[in-house]
């Protein structure tokens, strides 16, 4: 089952190489990985989603937790928390698919942001299963590149928060 | 804080080891570390113990931390001698042993230019350190060392890296040491639950046949005399893992041998059918547990650990209990005392039944003529019991006799390497106890293979006035690793003779200054054994006991722990 960890770490050298060494010395997997600046100067959040059992996500959670430069460790559990991804995608385009191109992204909220001779480049933020989706309705004009920034996300101000942190265990 | 005063990192390095109370720290220097070795001539109040072999500095100061419960503190250059230290903070790392190692680094201008004795280690250590820092500012060095000492020494203690660029050395600050850390990422649990502490009680009080696993972190915790206090007020019988060895006085009626691959029957019968489970400071290695799925199968476990990523990493906990286990063993005890008060009977009848197995299936070994290694270890033991002795190790079959034929009954007298299993530790680990103890007599219980690892270290310890006495159970072999072939590979025994005359190892001993000893019959042994303990310098005993003795019983690697082999069965048998 896939997870999503939220990681709030001091911005320190090498504390992203430590959470990713004990990821590979532990023998788990990433699936995705997002790193960036948060609310507070010299805090970062890494944002990992993982795919493992519930007893290795308590052993991964734990794991982490002792890291000196990590401060806080939470799941985002699903439907209590946003989660977002962007997505860069260069599709070929000849003109006379390119309406047909740009009226599909737009309605799933994509955006051409550069057009070529031969080729369209979109964004799109949205969760990542809209993102799966417009891969999917793209992928038959021909994909020429794809990036994915990996998932960010924070709990839901609307619904209780049941998250769970492990610092708060004993 | 201190007052501030302008000097050299250098300087500032041992400014900041006299603060923390170091005494002794064990190293030898190289180009990346210049400066701090210059700064040692210039004065310090720490004595340095120069080992001949980046290695022998690492176990030596592991082997201080263990016998004294202080950290201990490594030196080395960079580069080889950075990578030398790797093996001992590994072992660090496995059997959680406070330890601060101090690298040198090249100039930080040349770092990533892959300069003369460049390496990363920091990179390299990572997975094998509670935390590490590479200096980048001189003005770091006192918050640096005071985190590393904090860090090394609470929560589940561990080794930490600290790796200072020549030129960082060379710098100049404002020295003044802080009296607080700040490590907001850094909260090891000071606390436990009064419930979940409540519910261990009450599990354990109404077992029947309950048993206390007990593991290193027990001595790491400074937990020993609690867990006294609660065996005794229980009425609860105690099984120490290798790593607890001394944790509990071994001649105490409670107290019911060592679990796992080569530990007694009795206790593996005890440990794997018991009710209640409560494993404290200790991590279900796969050298306790055989076959994990069939290990204690049925009982209630309760696991207390101050490491909460311990708590079902392998056997899920019943009842976890986090916390430091002085603090959780003080308050089981008392909430136990209460139950057994108010009419919960002890165990009385499954003490019994425990006792009745080690009558019914003793440790046993047959005398022959030639000497018997179980023998020397049994000799070793009537010679030094009564006496403030500290025994080390290497790895090995020796090390299992060890185990099974010394009695240790106080804590910090038995040092081993028990998670990474790092031939070689003994020797060294012995000087760095003998540093940590001077009054107390130690003794290196080692095998051959593994006195030829770090046998250097016998220079240090004759000239640093470290005397330890080495007795080596010599049997020619690579011996553990020959029972394994005899046992598992149809006695196709590949690489692993070593002969028991090369090298004479009392000849070796004398070249090196210390006194050489050669026991080739059992009618040798005591007065060998006798002058080397006597002499009051480094000894080595050399005994050539029998080749082909192997250690049982034996619990065969991934078996269940009842399915053990037991002296004289074949494991066909089984």
């Amino acid at each position: 089952m896939k997870h999503t960890i939220s990681v709030q770490v001091e911005d320190k050298p090498g504390a992203l190489a430590r959470i990713s060494t004990m990821f590979a010395r532990r023998g788990f997997n990433i699936d995705s990985l997002a790193v960036g600046p948060t609310e507070r100067s010299g805090v970062s959040c890494i944002t990992l989603r993982v795919d493992c059992e519930q007893h290795s996500l308590e052993q991964i959670e734990k794991q982490i937790h002792k890291l000196v430069n990590v401060l806080r460790v939470t799941e985002l559990v699903p439907g209590e928390a946003v989660e977002r991804e962007l997505l860069l995608l260069k599709v070929a385009a000849a003109a006379d698919r390119r309406a047909e191109l740009v009226a599909t992204a737009a309605a799933l909220g994509g955006r051409a942001i550069d057009l070529g001779q031969e080729a369209i480049v979109f964004e799109l933020t949205g969760t990542p299963e809209e993102l799966d989706s417009f891969q999917e309705l793209a992928r038959p004009h021909g994909i020429q590149e794809l990036i994915r920034t990996g998932r960010i996300g924070m709990s839901r101000p609307s619904t209780r928060r049941t998250s769970r942190r492990l610092s708060a265990i004993n | 804080m201190t007052e501030s005063t302008r000097m050299t990192g250098a300087d500032a390095v041992l400014r900041s080891l006299e603060a923390e109370g170091v005494d002794v720290m064990f190293g030898l220097p190289g180009g990346a570390i210049l400066p701090l070795y210059d700064a040692i001539a210039r004065g310090t109040t720490v004595r340095h113990v120069l080992a001949r072999h980046e290695q022998g500095a690492g176990h030596m100061a592991e082997g201080y931390a263990r016998a004294s419960g202080r950290p201990g503190v490594a030196l080395a250059t960079s580069g080889p001698g950075a990578t030398n230290l790797v093996t001992p903070i590994a072992d660090a790392w496995m059997d959680s042993t406070p330890l601060v190692c101090i690298t040198g680094q090249v100039r930080s201008t040349l770092i990533g230019t892959d300069a003369f004795q460049e390496c990363d280690i920091t990179g390299i250590t990572m997975p094998i350190v509670k935390h590490s820092w590479l200096v980048q500012d001189v003005k770091e060095i006192p918050a640096v060392l005071k985190a590393a000492f904090h860090i090394a020494t609470t929560g589940r203690s561990g080794p930490v890296l600290v790796d200072i660029p020549r030129d960082i050395q060379e710098a100049e600050l404002e020295f003044s040491y802080p009296d607080e850390v700040d490590l907001p990422g850094w909260r090891p649990p000071s606390k436990v639950h009064p419930l979940q502490i409540r519910e261990a009680a009450r599990v354990v009080a109404l077992a029947e046949k309950p048993v206390l696993y007990v593991g290193g972190g027990t001595l790491n915790g400074d937990a020993c005399e609690e867990l006294l206090h609660l065996a005794e007020v229980g009425r609860l019988p105690v099984i120490t893992t290798l790593m607890a060895k001394g944790a509990f006085p071994e001649s105490h009626e409670l107290h019911f041998g060592w679990p796992g691959m080569h530990g007694p029957k009795w206790s593996n019968l005890a440990m794997n059918t018991c009710d209640v489970l409560v494993a404290i400071g200790a991590r279900f290695d796969d050298r306790v547990t055989g076959k994990l799925a069939a290990f204690a199968p049925g009982a209630t476990v309760v696991h207390l650990d101050i490491d909460p990523a311990e708590i079902g990493k392998l056997r899920t906990a019943d009842v976890p209990v986090v916390g430091p286990l002085k603090k959780a063993l003080t308050e089981l005890a008392s909430e136990i005392e209460q139950h057994r008060a108010d009419g919960v009977p002890a165990p009385e009848a499954w003490l019994r039944k425990i006792v009745e197995w080690r009558g019914e299936f003793p440790l046993r070994y047959d005398r022959s003529d030639e000497l018997k290694p179980q023998t020397v270890i049994e000799k070793l033991q009537a010679l030094t019991a009564g006496d403030d002795t500290i025994f080390t190790t290497g790895v090995g079959q020796h090390q299992m006799w060890a185990m099974q034929y010394i009695v240790s009954e106080r804590p910090r007298t038995f040092i081993t390497s028990g998670g990474l299993g790092t031939m070689g530790y003994g020797i060294p680990a012995a000087i760095g106890a003998k540093a940590a103890r001077p009054e107390a007599t130690v003794v290196c219980v080692d095998g051959d293979g593994c006195f030829q690892m770090t046998q250097q270290e016998l220079a240090t310890a004759v000239l640093e006035n470290l005397p330890i006495v080495v007795v080596v159970v010599n049997n020619g072999y690579l011996g553990m690793v020959q029972q394994w072939q005899d046992m598992f590979f149809a006695e196709r025994r590949s690489q692993v003779h070593l002969t028991h005359q090369v090298p004479d190892y009392a000849m070796l001993a004398q070249a090196y200054g210390a006194l050489g000893l050669t026991v080739e019959s059992e009618d040798e042994l005591g007065p060998a054994l006798e002058e080397a303990l006597a002499c009051g310098r480094t000894a080595v005993v050399d005994c050539r006991v029998a080749q082909s003795e192997q250690c049982f019983p034996m619990i065969p690697a991934g078996a269940a722990a009842l399915d053990m082999v037991e002296y004289g069965e074949s494991v066909e048998a089984k």
